[in-house]
């Protein structure tokens, strides 16, 4: 690389660093000195082309059409839309696939806020209370939907055996269709709480001791100080483990894919999105349809995503992004 | 739990008090009420302590439970009560699991194509943030703002046309397809970028210049060193990232001699769903090393993970 590094000095003079505005050359003069930058830069919009937007752009292309990956690729016009909005199995993992989000996301959310807000308190072994609730977010979700399938399992799980000791009906985790709901919802529970608490106990630490101080001397009681202080200094950030919530919802495939299959389970109680979408292309080959499914979630998920921005977004009285001064 | 004793005894002599010779002793009155205040405090934090405890054995719970039954034969997992310490069965486990599945080879793709992805990442994502935090050149802003718009764009909507471009460049099947399309990302190039116009000064960058060296020399000498830190974190999040992908890996490794842990362990799962003890045994070979790596690097990876959604 020290091969390509000895510009001449006329370059460093004409184009200086980003501290001193802009005077540098414009046109392709001015683009050529800075050749080093672009070269940088290209990896990243190189394979973002080809592996990226190329495939983009071919699997609206693809939408459109129907095919198995072998033979002809024939153009269907809309028929691959049409048949998917008449599609009760495309409803139903839609529907699947928003119930597990809420079941999820609610409980998920609400546990981070109160993990965030113990670990706030001055306490010893915090940076162990961290790594301990960090780490179900850095494993194998394969690995362990494969425990949580035996934890959960109808005859000899450990929640039944559990249940059975306390001499309660045991429950068909994984063969009644709120069984298998409730099961990868705790999954994806177990899986993120963790991670939404540290984000949150990060937040709950940049919030400034003095907006505090003035409160108590106000007289504000603690709930007081939670619903009036915290929450809304709190509230971008929550609006992002929202946001995040949400695109990972959606996207949900590897936990029901390994607990009950390409299938989705007993009466497909646990298709998602992705896995309808998975097992159309990659086990049915029906390229076309897969593509539209692709497509369908990607409209499904902005929707979405909008409507939460709007929901939460609405009153942005907290100042964002105040550190933000980069020069360039 | 001693604390929570004397805690019960202490509040208990406070209101007895007056009781005591020196009841009308007022600097007395105030140390038990300090004392009854400081005994409160104390029984706070052991209540704190005690619901985060609840917490931490719910996280910890079933990498213990995978564990215990790697080591136990599948009728004493399905056993009832259900046993719940340590078996003896894990040399058995692992044997059947070698004598099964190439969990080795499956290892030791998993390790090229995680580390393989961790520095093609690093090396990239940090040129690019370099170039765009202290540089200016024409088209940089938009050329940033393209790229932090690729983020919109969910995986899942490439899976098909990405799997049929594998199959006419004939990557299917191999490991390169887990690695190219991975080697420079938008995450890493943002969060370099943040790092790298906040903590190189520009003078630095700026008398480099004047010495005449060039853009790579400057990277190299002053961007790579500032950037460390970020870059310890890019490096150990592709490479936990990278290890646990499954739905790609999956569709694109079709050969069933060459596969990622993830794909050889759902492989393991579906078709030898009657010795569970081996497969739990092929779980644990999957979980154990990421959890070394995270916990090596767990301070700084937990930190820039916070950091990250704050400012993001």
């Amino acid at each position: 690389m020290s091969v390509m590094t000895t510009p001449p000095p006329v370059d460093a003079a004409r184009a200086p660093a980003a501290a001193v505005p802009r005077t540098r050359a414009r046109g392709w003069r001015g683009v050529l000195s800075h050749w080093p930058q672009y070269v940088a830069i290209a990896p990243f919009y190189v394979l973002f082309l080809v592996f990226g937007l190329f495939p983009i752009v071919f699997s609206i292309v693809l939408s459109f059409t129907d095919w198995d990956g072998m033979g002809e690729i024939r153009f269907a016009g809309l028929s691959q839309y049409i048949y998917l909005v008449q599609d009760s199995r495309f409803w139903n993992a839609v529907a699947n696939t928003f119930i597990i989000w809420f079941l999820s996301t609610v409980p998920m959310l609400f546990l981070a806020l109160v993990i965030a807000f113990l670990l706030h308190q001055n306490i010893r072994f915090r940076g162990f209370y961290r790594v301990a609730f960090f780490l179900p977010n850095v494993t194998s979700m394969v690995a362990m939907a494969i425990v949580f399938g035996s934890v959960f399992s109808d005859s000899f799980g450990l929640v039944n055996s559990a249940l059975t000791a306390l001499h309660v009906d045991s429950v068909p985790w994984l063969s009644s269709s709120l069984g298998i709901k409730v099961t990868i919802a705790v999954m994806v529970i177990w899986r993120f709480t963790g991670y939404n608490a540290i984000i949150y106990l990060a937040g709950l630490q940049s919030i400034p001791t003095d907006l505090y101080d003035a409160a108590k001397t106000d007289g504000a009681s603690t709930w007081q100080i939670f619903t009036r202080v915290t929450i809304p200094m709190l509230r971008p950030i929550i609006l992002f483990t929202v946001i995040t919530s949400t695109v990972g919802g959606l996207s949900l495939f590897t936990e029901p894919q390994v607990l009950l299959g390409d299938a989705g389970g007993n009466g497909e109680a646990g298709m998602t999105i992705v896995l309808y979408q998975y097992n159309q292309a990659f086990t049915q080959f029906d390229f076309g349809y897969g593509s539209a499914i692709a497509w369908a979630l990607f409209v499904l998920a902005s929707v979405f995503a909008i409507i939460n921005w709007r929901l939460l977004s609405e009153r942005r009285d907290a100042p964002r992004r105040t550190g933000r001064k980069a020069r360039s | 739990m001693t604390t929570a004793d004397s805690t019960r005894t202490s509040e208990r002599t406070a209101p007895g008090g007056p009781a005591e010779p020196r009841a009308n002793d007022r600097p007395g009155l105030r140390t038990s009420g300090d004392r009854a205040a400081i005994a409160r405090a104390r029984l706070e934090k052991v209540i704190t302590h005690l619901l985060i405890l609840v917490g931490v054995v719910l996280s910890v719970f079933p990498f213990y439970w995978l564990a215990v039954m790697s080591t136990s034969t599948t009728a004493q997992i399905f056993g009832y009560p259900p046993r719940l310490t340590f078996g003896t069965s894990f040399a058995e486990n692992l044997r059947n699991l070698f004598s099964s599945v190439d969990i080795l080879s499956a290892l030791v793709n998993t390790i090229i194509v995680s580390a393989l992805c961790a520095v093609l990442v690093m090396f990239f994502d940090s040129l690019a943030a370099f170039a765009f935090a202290k540089y200016d050149f024409p088209g940089k802003n938009a050329l940033f703002v393209l790229m932090i718009a690729t983020f919109l764009i969910p995986g899942s909507l490439s899976l098909v046309p990405s799997f049929i471009l594998m199959s006419k460049i004939g990557w299917v099947g191999t490991l390169q397809a887990l690695i190219v399309p991975g080697a420079a990302n938008a995450f890493g190039i943002f969060l370099l970028r943040q790092m790298a116009s906040s903590s190189i000064p520009d003078e630095l960058v700026e008398s480099a210049r004047i010495d005449g060296a060039g853009f790579f020399t400057i990277y190299r000498r002053i961007g790579v060193p500032m950037m460390r830190g970020g870059l310890a974190f890019l490096g150990i999040f592709t490479f936990i990232t990278a290890w646990n992908d499954y739905v790609w890996p999956l569709i694109v490794l079709v050969d069933p001699n060459r596969q990622t842990l993830q794909t050889a362990l759902q492989n393991l799962n579906s078709l030898y769903l009657t010795d569970y003890g081996m497969v739990m045994a092929g779980a644990l070979v999957s979980v154990l090393p990421l959890i070394g790596v995270f916990i090596i690097g767990s301070r700084h990876f937990i930190a820039n993970i916070a950091a990250g959604a704050i400012k993001g």
